[in-house]
């Protein structure tokens, strides 16, 4: 009748994790069923429908919003995962050198320094660089967030890395091929899968963001958070719930590519 | 370093040393170009907008916004006391000081709560079968890569007065009039426990995955209880990832800007809110920038007690 005595069991700790799932999804999940819902409100159900979803659709504002977000996403994972890929070749499997911790901590500033800081100091600069040169423009948008989508990047690709042995490289290399012969048949092909890691991160931190977008941006720069809050400040429609389960979609795609992705590493 | 190049290589010892300095030299070569670009953009667009933020928090504000190339203390003196505009007598300026002391004290509560409820949770995710660890991680760390506003928005909407909850009480007559937790103290609580909790839970599992469990059995072996176990044995040997993960959470808890100021409403403001209106409404950037080099003093205060107790535990990532 006696159970097994169990040396991991403390008492409740069961019930708190599971609680814990259910309040990190019990309001996105209401979010999300009441963006089906055929009403005004996002509490009482009545039918279910995909009127909001169309209305979003229609929305000329949350358009453009979208068109600007994903522009920027695009332009800023792109470089941010070119410049990660670079700078992790750079920063591992190799001994220790001079000034080798130096750049791994600039490149993990922006993950150091709270958001808001960041947002202030970057608004402060290039309201200094327009008022000297009159440039505006979405370029300014695009600098800040492959800033901040560089240390997303690297950790995977930097991950990859370090787990991929020399070897093959070397066999490579006594096989009488050059080093960039070594790195685009070698190193290259097995690095893509921590390549694309990195760029699904770098792409969902800069679809998400607000903090900095919203201090950055110029006028017509309405990215789709932007447009969410925005929203949200004039009162909470199912509308936006339609929009934000798009949104949530978008990320929990990329991010369900990033896991696939890491899972083949370790298998 | 470099050896002269009229010393031709005459020992094969010598042209092995030769070669093998030439390619160190290539090495060195191919890693400053890998790493120029990453640096050179993280370093004009990262860190030098910190020295301007450093240099605006010394000059006056301009009348419309920006700044006026004056050298004035102004910002700081702003900050912790108020000048009287009739006698010219210096006091503490509680507004500020209450809002500053606001969010330590709001984000250390969410940091505590978040760890309550943290522990236990990534204890059990240790203590599963391996395939079933992945699937739990999996769970508790996607809602961290979600939208954080939108997060932030569906918590409001659970909340507020007509939200589910207080509909739900009111139904089974618990209630009859709804509890108001909107624009409290109470729900940027609750907002910054729901947003950062993920970040309690990966350091805390990375540290208890490592234990070993035959340490708890020597416990158990000398009659321990199961509080005794846990307090004795298993909470000291997870401290690195306790450490770490307070960190994880009240450093953004700190700066935290959304919840605030969707779940305070704008009137329970914390210190980032008050950094964001004077890039605003309020329209003084000096002040703005004094405050926001504030925080980051604390900020880097937490980091510095993260990098001398806790960075031998798991790094976040």
């Amino acid at each position: 009748m006696a159970k097994r005595f169990d040396l991991r069991r403390q008492t409740g700790f069961s019930e708190i994790a599971w609680f814990c799932l259910f309040a990190l999804y019990a309001p996105i999940l209401m979010l999300v069923v009441f963006s089906f819902n055929d009403n005004r409100s996002v509490v009482k159900w009545t039918e279910f429908s995909l009127r909001w979803y169309y209305e979003a659709f229609d929305n000329d504002g949350i358009r453009a919003a979208t068109a600007i977000s994903l522009k920027l996403a695009f332009v800023s994972a792109f470089f941010g995962t070119i410049f990660a890929t670079m700078a992790a070749l750079a920063t591992t499997r190799t001994k220790p050198y001079k000034g080798m911790y130096l750049a791994y901590a600039v490149i993990n500033q922006p993950l150091m320094i709270p958001e808001i800081v960041t947002a202030i100091a970057s608004l402060s600069l290039f309201a200094l660089i327009k008022q000297l040169t009159g440039v505006t423009g979405i370029g300014y948008l695009m600098l800040a967030h492959t800033v901040f989508t560089i240390p997303f990047a690297y950790m995977p690709i930097r991950a990859r890395l370090e787990d991929m042995t020399l070897t093959l490289e070397q066999a490579a290399a006594d096989l009488y091929a050059p080093p960039t012969k070594v790195f685009w048949k070698v190193t290259f092909p097995l690095l893509i899968p921590g390549i694309v890691a990195g760029a699904m991160l770098a792409f969902v931190v800069s679809l998400d963001d607000v903090i900095i977008t919203l201090m950055v941006a110029g006028p017509g720069e309405t990215t789709l958070p932007i447009f969410i809050l925005g929203a949200i400040r004039r009162g909470i429609t199912p509308e936006i719930n339609a929009v934000s389960t798009i949104l949530l979609v978008a990320s929990i795609v990329f991010v369900a590519i990033f896991f696939l992705v890491q899972k083949k590493r370790t298998k | 370093m470099v050896a002269p190049a009229d010393i031709s290589p005459t020992s094969d010892s010598q042209k092995l040393a030769r070669a093998r300095q030439i390619d160190a030299r290539r090495k060195r070569n191919t890693r400053l170009y890998l790493l120029l670009p990453g640096l050179v953009i993280i370093g004009l667009f990262g860190l030098m907008p910190l020295s301007i933020t450093l240099v605006y928090s010394f000059l006056k504000p301009g009348s419309y916004g920006g700044v006026e190339w004056v050298f004035s203390l102004d910002a700081y003196v702003q900050f912790f006391v108020e000048r009287d505009i009739f006698d010219d007598t210096l006091s503490p300026n509680w507004a500020y000081i209450s809002i500053f002391s606001r969010s330590i004290g709001l984000s250390f509560g969410a940091t505590l709560g978040a760890l309550i409820l943290g522990f236990p949770t990534a204890y059990y995710i240790a203590s599963k079968p391996a395939h079933q660890r992945n699937f739990w991680l999996f769970l508790i760390t996607l809602p961290f890569w979600t939208n954080l506003l939108i997060r932030t928005y569906a918590m409001l909407i659970i909340i507020r007065d007509q939200g589910v909850i207080n509909l739900a009480l009111m139904n089974a007559g618990i209630i009859d009039k709804p509890i108001s937790i909107l624009y409290t103290d109470t729900a940027v609580f609750i907002g910054l426990i729901y947003s950062y909790l993920p970040f309690m839970v990966l350091p805390l599992y990375a540290s208890l995955e490592k234990l070993d469990l035959r340490l708890i059995e020597a416990a158990y072996d000398l009659y321990a209880s199961r509080f005794k176990v846990l307090t004795k044995i298993i909470l000291p040997l997870a401290k690195p990832g306790i450490v770490a993960g307070c960190i994880l959470v009240f450093i953004p808890g700190l700066g935290a800007y959304i919840t605030p100021e969707l779940l305070g409403g704008g009137k329970k403001l914390m210190i980032g809110n008050l950094i964001a209106i004077q890039f605003g409404s309020s329209r003084n950037w000096p002040f703005g920038s004094a405050a926001a080099l504030i925080l980051m003093a604390v900020v880097m205060l937490a980091l510095l007690l993260y990098v001398r107790h806790g960075a031998k535990g798991a790094r976040h990532g």
